[in-house]
């Protein structure tokens, strides 16, 4: 019987280890040439390089170094003055070489730290984590797996191989052991991931979609009882793809592994995969005849030694730390903790400073991020980043209410709409035939429709019984097809009928 | 006109005295009545190379300007890869295979016109020191077809040696172009790592492998080296300077002055008399065209052996794991991928590839690393150091090429570390990563077959090899009245 | 391999190895490992789009293929 959490983290205590695994953004691959658009046609990025044909030579890429070094200093570390690359030698037929182009002893970048603010159900936690290092190594290929019942590599009867993504730089990125989170564990990793994927949008090294790869992450769990110093033995679940995934996952093993400890059980250190859709982890490879890389230096590579002024010019370059702008930005638009920290939990605060930026609002901009664009996101279980509706859309939106053109009920639509995919918000006003009846005289002419069947009300309404001119009201919107400003229609009514509010 | 040196042929086409393509036809001819004895090739590429000569004919008809070597023949070392052209490194893994592109190497030929008649045997990826090692047949050197024509190389000194073709490129990771040099009596060279590209060279071992001319005359080494030397984009190793004046130094053949060091540890025991007294007339006679002799002591060459012998198995172990059955070659046996990998491993390499495979398996792993690998690495510094400290005192430094002339097929093929001594003389200089010629020294006493003069040279440094070579072939030449390998049988 | 043709080269493995072995002799712990020839520095490419091989290029050598891809034989390990 599994123990419930809050025993859990009574018992134990957990000790994390985070590695995380980015896909740089630079338009040819690690050591060739090729693009690395994602999504074209099989084996039409790839060349006698990153195919590993025999013959072929590497050579880096200065981008994806440059990328690395802004990372590493985003990320705190020193950047080291001389690093080399390795072989990490196996078999895998989705790596063409047979041997992975990475970094070993040599990282270009160590010893750096991540400072976090975690929210939790006792409020905001700051947690320090200590990152190891950084370093770059090539992507492989993806494989397909043909038959079987599942289409899942075990059963399945061949696989078929495209090397478009071999060769991508991959940036890895690996923390110390974090100790001491204790029951939010989970929650600090997930903070981690998040402020890392944070920081490598701002640096702009990375487009970090979880669910498209480019960010993967492996969470290494362990436990000990409370009060022992030596650490368990710990698992490592892979390919974790999303952020809440990496809060589950974690949750997942720290139960699992309190569930084997507690009954005198030991916890096999091996791989696991995580499942989103069960919330847990099964088996993979068991690490216990551990795997001899043979690691040795890339005798086709030359050694890196970055020169000060070049370190310089990409720290001089860095955008301010997600951390700075997100106090800079609360202050400007005096947004509350709750409100901020509703954005930062929506990951709608790019999307809001960008909207921001183009001239709306903070707060209307908030509002509609927060609002009706979070709801649809939510109910299609996506992020609202990633609905085709952008900041530009939200400003337009925003600039047809203060115009007068559109009802908030209006503007509803209008945001369904464009997320439809039938055009911008003018489009959609146009092609839906909204239109704001804001012309006096053909209001006038509605509430005299709207008095002269119901005479009734009217009359109650200038014998000064106010509340009886919602009917009239209703009325004239029905008439207008809701087209019509309620409020104004309103004071026209009362006006009319020689009545205030 | 087969016999002429490629310079001479060049002359020949550029007075229209022959074209490109009666010369390309004409060494085919030669193949076709000799080969069947030499076996130095895998592969002929007859309708590519005649193409490529008729276009060089009709450039010279329309009176381009074409580069020195425009329209003369050139055997490929089998290790290069040619675009649609089979490449086996003469290896079964690889038999079938036509490479989708072309190595820098045969891009440089290309664009300099030289006409590849076709690819040439070796030992299997390049291991080896006599070309029995190759997976199809072993070669034979002309001089006496039971014996072997030197390796990894020896496809591509045979050829020239038996006048298949005037030029060839061989590849040299412990001495493959200069050992089967000194054994058929032709010129060799490896020019220093970084000179020419690696790219689309089939790696043996990265860090010594590198690709050079093979001649009849220093002269034609010098020009066909400036044809395929230069930096490469492509090839992270390749120096971004400019190729060292070899032309020039071959014509000049000046050694007056020039301070020769006689390195103390390659000589002596296990050296063939009569290869030591040819060495020792090649000494009298730079130092009677005034160069002064001086003598140089490498201690640390007694581990250059064992360096290598770790070195490049360890590199190799690496770089042949792409040969997987996945993607291109060979595929043999039934099951998993993992299952068919080992299946079509098998199959696919020999003997000693494999053997060299495991002991680089072996000395790369953790627990053995330091004792091997990086040991190995260490004494690649003091070798270094060495070779530093000697061109203190000298410009070149000598030896003789090979220990012994050509041994016979098969008689050390059951003795790897037999073999393996081969390299002895020629394994430090790709440890240093600087560059080295041989060039005969005539014949040797005992067994009246070719021996080698080898002359080593500071890294980019490359063109004292050809002038030290060059004074020596013309007094060797005067000497002999007419060239060494007009002293070779007929084989026709 | 073969038991015969295994027992063959791990006796010359073994020789090999012992004659191999002596480099340990001279490697103290003062000398720095070479693991290039040449003392090169920072060579890079720039990050430029090159054109990539055709598909059909790409795969001219695959022992087999199927819709565009290398078709290869079942692997069995990690599920990726
Ligand atoms: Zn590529």
């Amino acid at each position: 019987m599994a123990m419930k959490y809050d025993q859990v983290v009574s018992a134990f205590d957990p000790v994390l280890g985070l590695e995380v695994h980015v896909e740089l953004g630079t338009k040819s691959k690690m050591f060739c040439g090729c693009a690395t658009l994602f999504g074209a046609e099989p084996n039409t990025q790839v060349c006698p390089v990153c195919l590993g044909l025999p013959g072929s030579l590497p050579v880096v890429n200065r981008k994806a170094i440059e990328y690395t070094i802004a990372i590493g200093l985003a990320l705190n570390c020193s950047i080291a003055p001389y690093s080399r690359f390795a072989r990490k030698n196996y078999f895998y037929p989705d790596m063409p070489k047979n041997f992975q182009t990475s970094q070993y002893d040599e990282p270009i970048c160590k010893n750096g730290y991540l400072d976090l603010e975690v929210e939790t159900e006792d409020g905001i936690k700051e947690f320090r984590v200590d990152i190891e290092r950084v370093h770059m190594e090539e992507d492989t290929g993806k494989s397909l797996h043909v038959g079987g019942a599942t289409g899942r590599i075990h059963g399945a009867d061949y696989s078929l191989l495209d090397y478009n993504r071999a060769g991508i730089p991959l940036v890895e990125i690996v923390t110390k052991t974090i100790e001491g989170t204790g029951k939010y564990a989970p929650l600090v990793a997930k903070a981690y991931v998040k402020e890392l994927r944070d920081i490598l949008r701002s640096l702009g090294v990375s487009d970090v979609k979880m669910e498209q790869g480019s960010l993967r992450c492996d969470a290494n769990v362990s436990l000990r009882p409370m009060g022992e110093k030596k650490l368990g033995t710990r698992s490592e679940t892979k390919n974790v793809n999303s952020l809440r995934s990496v809060e589950r996952a974690v949750r997942a093993e720290m139960i699992r592994h309190a569930g084997i400890l507690e009954t005198g059980g030991k916890v096999k250190q091996e791989t696991r995969h995580f499942h989103e859709n069960t919330g847990e982890t099964t088996a993979g490879r068991s690490k216990e005849q551990a795997e001899d890389y043979r690691y040795f230096q890339e005798p086709d590579l030359i050694p890196i030694a970055p020169a000060d002024s070049w370190i310089d010019e990409i720290r001089k370059n860095l955008p301010e730390r997600p951390s700075e702008r997100r106090k800079r930005l609360q202050s400007a638009w005096s947004v509350p903790d709750k409100e901020m920290a509703a954005m930062v939990n929506a990951d709608v605060l790019d999307l809001v400073a960008e909207t921001v930026e183009l001239g709306a609002d903070p707060t209307k901009a908030r509002g509609w991020w927060l609002g009706e664009i979070a709801r649809i996101a939510n109910e299609n279980e996506k992020w609202a980043g990633e609905l085709p509706i952008s900041p530009v859309n939200v400003k337009e939106l925003i600039d047809l209410i203060n115009a007068g053109e559109l009802t908030d009920k209006l503007a509803r639509q209008v945001v369904e709409g464009v997320i439809n995919g039938e055009g911008s918000p003018k489009e959609v006003v146009a092609q839906r035939g909204f239109k704001v009846v804001s012309d006096d005289t053909a209001l006038m002419e509605a509430i005299e429709r709207a008095i002269t069947t119901q005479p009734d009300v009217a009359d109650k309404v200038r014998n000064g019984h106010i509340p009886a001119a919602g009917a009239l009201i209703g009325a004239v919107m029905k008439d207008t097809k809701g087209q019509a400003d309620a409020a104004k229609v309103r004071s026209l009514l009362l006006k009319h009928l020689g009545q205030s509010e | 006109m087969i016999r002429k040196s490629a310079n001479e042929m060049a002359a020949s086409l550029a007075s229209g005295e022959v074209t490109s393509v009666e010369l390309t036809k004409a060494h085919f001819a030669r193949i076709e009545e000799v080969d069947v004895k030499v076996r130095a090739f895998l592969h002929l590429d007859t309708e590519g190379a005649l193409a490529s000569a008729s276009v060089i004919d009709e450039r010279r008809k329309k009176g381009e300007e074409l580069p020195p070597l425009a329209g003369v023949p050139l055997a490929l070392k089998d290790v290069l890869v040619q675009k649609n052209v089979p490449t086996t490194c003469g290896s079964k893994i690889l038999q079938g295979w036509r490479p989708p592109y072309d190595a820098t190497v045969v891009k440089n030929l290309k664009k300099n016109g030289v006409v590849i008649l076709g690819k040439t045997n070796m030992d299997e990826f390049a291991m080896g020191s006599s070309t029995e090692n190759s997976a199809f047949h072993p070669t034979h050197n002309p001089w006496d077809l039971t014996r072997i024509p030197g390796g990894s190389g020896g496809g591509s000194s045979a050829a020239i040696s038996s006048f298949e073709a005037p030029l060839a490129i061989g590849t040299d990771t412990g001495g493959s172009i200069r050992q089967p040099a000194a054994v058929t009596g032709t010129v060799g060279v490896k020019p220093t790592y970084g000179g020419v590209s690696r790219y689309g060279l089939v790696a043996f071992s990265s860090s010594l492998d590198q690709a050079g001319p093979c001649a009849r005359t220093v002269l034609d080494a010098a020009l066909l080296h400036e044809a395929i030397a230069g930096h490469d984009e492509k090839d992270s190793t390749s120096i971004d300077a400019p190729v060292p004046k070899v032309v020039e130094a071959a014509r000049r053949g000046d050694v007056k002055g020039v301070r020769i060091g006689v390195i103390k540890e390659l000589q002596g025991e296990g050296y063939q008399a009569g290869v030591l007294e040819r060495f020792q007339e090649s000494l009298d006679i730079l130092s009677g065209l005034g160069a002064e002799i001086v003598e140089v002591s490498c201690p640390s060459f007694d581990y250059a052996l064992p360096a290598y012998y770790l070195i490049a198995p360890s590199e190799c172990s690496s770089n042949l794991a792409r040969f997987d059955a996945m993607r291109f070659g060979l595929r043999v046996g039934e099951g998993s991928a993992e299952e068919v990998m080992n299946a079509t491993r098998e199959a696919g390499f020999g003997r000693e590839v494999k053997r060299r495979i495991i002991l680089g398996t072996y000395a790369l792993s953790s627990g053995y690393y330091d004792a091997y690998y990086g040991s190995a690495q260490k004494v690649r510094t003091l070798i270094k150091n060495d070779f530093e400290k000697a061109f203190l005192s000298a410009d070149v430094l000598v030896s003789p090429t090979a220990p012994t002339t050509a041994f016979k097929i098969g008689e050390k093929s059951d003795d790897p570390l037999a073999m393996y001594l081969n390299d002895i003389a020629t394994i430090p200089v790709n440890l240093a990563g600087i560059c080295a010629i041989s060039i005969p020294s005539g014949l040797a006493k005992e067994d009246s077959l070719p021996a080698g003069f080898q002359v080593m040279a500071p890294a980019m440094a490359d063109d004292r090899l050809y002038n030290v070579g060059a004074a020596l072939e013309r007094e060797l030449l005067a000497k002999w009245s007419k060239p060494l390998l007009d002293f070779a049988p007929e084989l026709a | 391999m073969s038991e015969s043709e295994l027992d063959h080269l791990s006796s010359e493995l073994d020789l090999i190895l012992s004659a191999v072995a002596r480099v340990s002799e001279v490697a103290k712990d003062d000398i720095a490992p070479t693991s290039h020839p040449l003392p090169l520095l920072n060579v890079f490419r720039e990050d430029v789009i090159t054109p990539s091989l055709t598909a059909d290029e790409a795969l001219s050598g695959a022992p087999a293929k199927e819709e565009g891809r290398f078709k290869v034989p079942q692997i069995l390990g990690e599920e990726a």
